[in-house]
């Protein structure tokens, strides 16, 4: 284990003899394959060297003049220079928000709402790849998903809700739907413009307006958005957008001029972010943590299930709050599936983020890297099996192998905190019941996966899962059209849809 | 009918018991007790608190209940919910609609006891109560809909069928509002229930009685045992348990007052509880009760839903 935290290719890991050998070529056959290097061009984003707040329309430095670094997690160098606001900050950009909601971006006809949030996705499309690129320098994640997943879905969300704007009487029949005001909105690192999609787009289409606060270790593309806004021709104050600590984010959260509150993190944080609103009127969505369940049955498609697997928790090195970390094997196939995921496994390929052939990036920080490491040590403390495959790690930056466990038993910490990396803990069951209670055996309820080849199977299961996304025969899809949020622990409200309008407005009678 | 409306005290003035007397018949007064998994206990703690009429007349002796009866019933509400769940949508409807065919057969008895309770002249009682029945009518009428009304079948950009359904949250609790012990206890009821979760339910705690005669309706009228738990006791002290317990997954506080409004939400956020408030600007006391508009509303159903999103590959 303590060669783990080294991240060099020599520090083999407990049972790197299965993964050295494990190319599916029989024994002793081990042939690595070779990839040239295929980097994405970094020149088609200008990084400027430093950032303000987005506040009110203009580009303005942090009250004070205080700033933070935000650093490529793939190599630890600076990026750029960020302001970090403060609580002033935080103050003039909710006035400027609020001014905007009354006089301006308020008063807006539905119909021209739209066309601006059309523009903004029509931008998006057109700046894809810096955004893509910006994102996957920002985040660590593989330039394949920021440039194939993030930023499509992320245009997509503005074109989907600009569609609405100017028909909300048809989703909320015999009411009428009013804008609820000043939406403070608060997005995690994983996905960082996503994220600000998700929020920002539904927000917008109901006629509020928002004060953003992306994540402090992934900021730079929520402010390359800003940059968006201004060429849109957006009034000033609709979107504002303020970097900073989780605290200026609370001082968000408790700011008397904020009637609508959005969070996508922990539960953890989440916990405090609802303390922060009780006793007053705010509206609140919550999208917190999980633990799902990936649950395959003895007559799933092995080969598809174990690409879903891996799809599953190694998508965005497993920085998912949906993402299968626990996978569920009917007894019967768990030998055979397991053999399967494990050559998988030795195939995937590990660095450069912006390398085109890259499947798992960097880990977004160092703090996210030692959080995933207590906890894989943990695995091994409380006696689970480790397997991660023999791959190169660069020697700079924060990566970590993809990472499996066996013989997990319910009880372990691997099997019951999220851990938010590429670490999957494989358990077993015998029969359907065991496998829903298993599932179901957790204080998180955001998504599930079932692999079977029966369609009665699947909508049984479909029923008792207490998840608010269940995947059958795939795993971690997204499109704006599709409601996403969770059960219990895991939050409440829905992000996407026509549901997704729901948190951003105030139905009155006609 | 006159005679049975004489569980309360109300109508045990000197003169009556005079005249009881005269008579030789003296009145079977009733007990009023708790509903828990479809029995009556009493409190566990075997304390009790009088509960008197507007004018300050005694009416009688209700359950306190304890934090332990808190706890029995929300493990009675569990245990029950999934059965409630997993019953067709209209028969959920039918057993609601049920309801209001008893309580319209104990009419009178409800009349009597919401003048009592509310210190409300005859006309109004009567009002009060017929309002109380067609809401139920009213709710019934969801439990088959609200699945059309509230998913949808999602247009994604990619070969799945991708559909979303409501499904109920599971044990909601619901702090009953203090002012209207039927109609308003009944409007904050239904919701819940007509979707399929089950329901601990903390009355009014100045004006208890109505609703446990509405839990004796309760029992008989199919509604399985434990699907609705009805506590009587001071607020004060079982607010804090039902907003603190974790087998409870939401939490309406409309008849939470102003004053414990923050601290409950504080412990409704600690397991991120669904939570159904009362707007600030609404005071419990004023809200009009008979406006069909501002009660009959699929969001107050909404407020105890999951929506559960399914993705399924298609022509894979």
């Amino acid at each position: 284990m303590a060669g783990m935290a080294t991240r060099t290719s020599s520090s083999v890991v407990p049972s790197a003899e299965n993964g050295v050998n494990s190319w599916g070529l029989g024994d002793g056959q081990a042939v690595p394959w070779e990839y040239a290097p295929a980097p994405e061009a970094r020149d088609i984003v200008t990084l400027k060297e430093r950032y303000g707040l987005f506040i009110n329309g203009r580009e303005v430095p942090a009250t004070g003049g205080e700033t933070f670094t935000s650093v490529d997690p793939a190599t630890e160098q600076p990026l750029a220079t960020v302001a970090k606001a403060t609580s002033a900050d935080i103050d003039k950009a909710v006035r400027a928000a609020r001014k905007a909601q009354r006089r301006s971006w308020g008063q807006l006809a539905g119909k021209e709402r739209a066309k601006y949030l059309f523009r903004i996705a029509r931008i998006l499309q057109e700046r894809s790849r810096e955004f893509a690129v910006l994102e996957s320098m920002d985040s660590g994640k593989p330039i394949k998903e920021s440039r194939d997943v993030d930023v499509p879905l992320a245009a997509s969300h503005f074109w989907y809700y600009a569609g609405w704007a100017d028909k909300l009487d048809y989703a909320f029949p015999g009411r009428v739907a009013k804008p609820l005001g000043v939406a403070a909105q608060i997005i995690p690192w994983n996905f960082p413009l996503l994220m600000l999609s998700w929020k920002i787009a539904p927000a917008l289409a109901a006629g509020n307006t928002v004060v953003l606060k992306p994540a402090s270790t992934t900021p730079l593309s929520a402010l390359l958005f800003a940059d968006v806004c201004l060429q849109a021709d957006l009034p000033p104050g609709t979107v504002n957008i303020v970097p900073g600590p989780g605290t200026i984010g609370m001082d968000l959260v408790t700011h008397p001029g904020v009637d609508k509150v959005a969070f996508t993190g922990s539960t953890e944080i989440g916990r405090k972010i609802y303390q922060g609103v009780a006793g007053t009127d705010k509206g609140l969505t919550l999208e917190l943590g999980g633990k799902a369940a990936n649950i395959v049955f003895d007559d799933a498609p092995l080969d598809q299930a174990v690409e879903g697997i891996v799809n599953g928790i190694y998508f965005n090195q497993g920085e998912v709050c949906c993402a299968g970390s626990r996978l569920l094997v009917q007894e019967s196939i768990a030998p055979a599936l397991i053999d399967k995921l494990k050559d998988r496994l030795a195939t995937i390929r590990v660095g450069d983020p912006l390398d085109k052939n890259t499947d798992v990036g960097a880990i977004n920080s160092k703090q996210q890297l030692e959080k995933i490491t207590e906890l894989v040590q943990s695995g091994v403390d409380e006696g689970a099996e480790l397997y991660q495959p023999a791959c190169d790690l660069p020697e700079r930056g924060y990566f970590f192998r993809p990472t499996l466990f066996t013989n997990v038993a319910q009880s372990h910490r691997i099997a019951r905190e999220e851990i938010f990396g590429p670490v999957l803990s494989v358990l077993t069951f015998r029969t359907p019941d065991e496998a829903i209670e298993k599932a179901n055996n957790t204080p998180y309820g955001l998504s599930a996966g079932v692999w079977t080849d029966k369609g009665s199977r699947i909508l049984d299961m479909v029923s008792k899962l207490k998840a608010g996304v269940v995947w059958a025969n795939t795993f971690n899809r997204f499109d704006p059209t599709s409601p996403f949020g969770g059960y219990k622990e895991s939050g409440f409200g829905r992000e996407g849809g026509m549901h997704g309008l729901h948190a951003y407005v105030r139905l009155e009678d006609r | 009918m006159a005679r049975a409306v004489a569980t309360t005290r109300a109508a045990t003035t000197a003169a009556t018991a005079r005249a009881a007397a005269a008579d030789a018949r003296i009145e079977v007064r009733k007990t009023y007790k708790l509903y828990v998994g479809g029995a009556f206990p009493r409190s566990e703690s075997g304390r009790s608190y009088l509960v008197s009429a507007k004018d300050g007349t005694p009416l009688a002796n209700a359950s306190r209940a304890s934090r332990k009866d808190v706890r029995d019933a929300v493990r009675a509400a569990a245990k029950a919910g999934p059965g409630w769940a997993a019953k067709t949508a209209m028969n959920r409807g039918q057993v609601l609609y049920r309801v209001a065919e008893l309580m319209e057969g104990r009419r009178d008895q409800f009349i009597a006891e919401v003048r009592a309770a509310e210190g409300l002249r005859d006309a109004r009682a009567a009002e009060v109560v017929d309002r109380t029945i067609d809401r139920w009518v009213w709710y019934a009428g969801w439990a088959d809909k609200i699945t059309q009304i509230l998913g949808s079948s999602n247009p994604v950009a990619a070969p799945y069928f991708n559909f979303t359904i409501p499904e109920p949250t599971g044990v909601v609790g619901v702090v009953a509002p203090e002012t209207s012990s039927l109609l308003g206890l009944v409007s904050r009821l239904a919701p819940p229930l007509v979707s399929g979760n089950s329901v601990v339910l903390l009355t009014s705690e100045t004006r208890p009685l109505p609703a446990v005669t509405l839990s004796e309706v309760l029992a008989t009228s199919d509604v399985p045992g434990g699907v609705v738990n009805i506590l009587t006791g001071l607020k004060r002290e079982l607010v804090p348990v039902l907003a603190a317990h974790r087998d409870v997954d939401a939490l309406d506080t409309w008849g939470v007052s102003d004053a414990m409004r923050t601290e409950t939400e504080l412990l409704v956020a600690e397991d991120i509880k669904r939570l159904a408030r009362r707007p600030t600007t609404v005071s419990e006391a004023r809200f009009d009760w008979l406006d069909d508009r501002a009660t009959e509303r699929p969001e107050w159903i909404a407020a105890f839903l999951e929506m559960k999103t399914v993705w399924h590959p298609i022509g894979i």
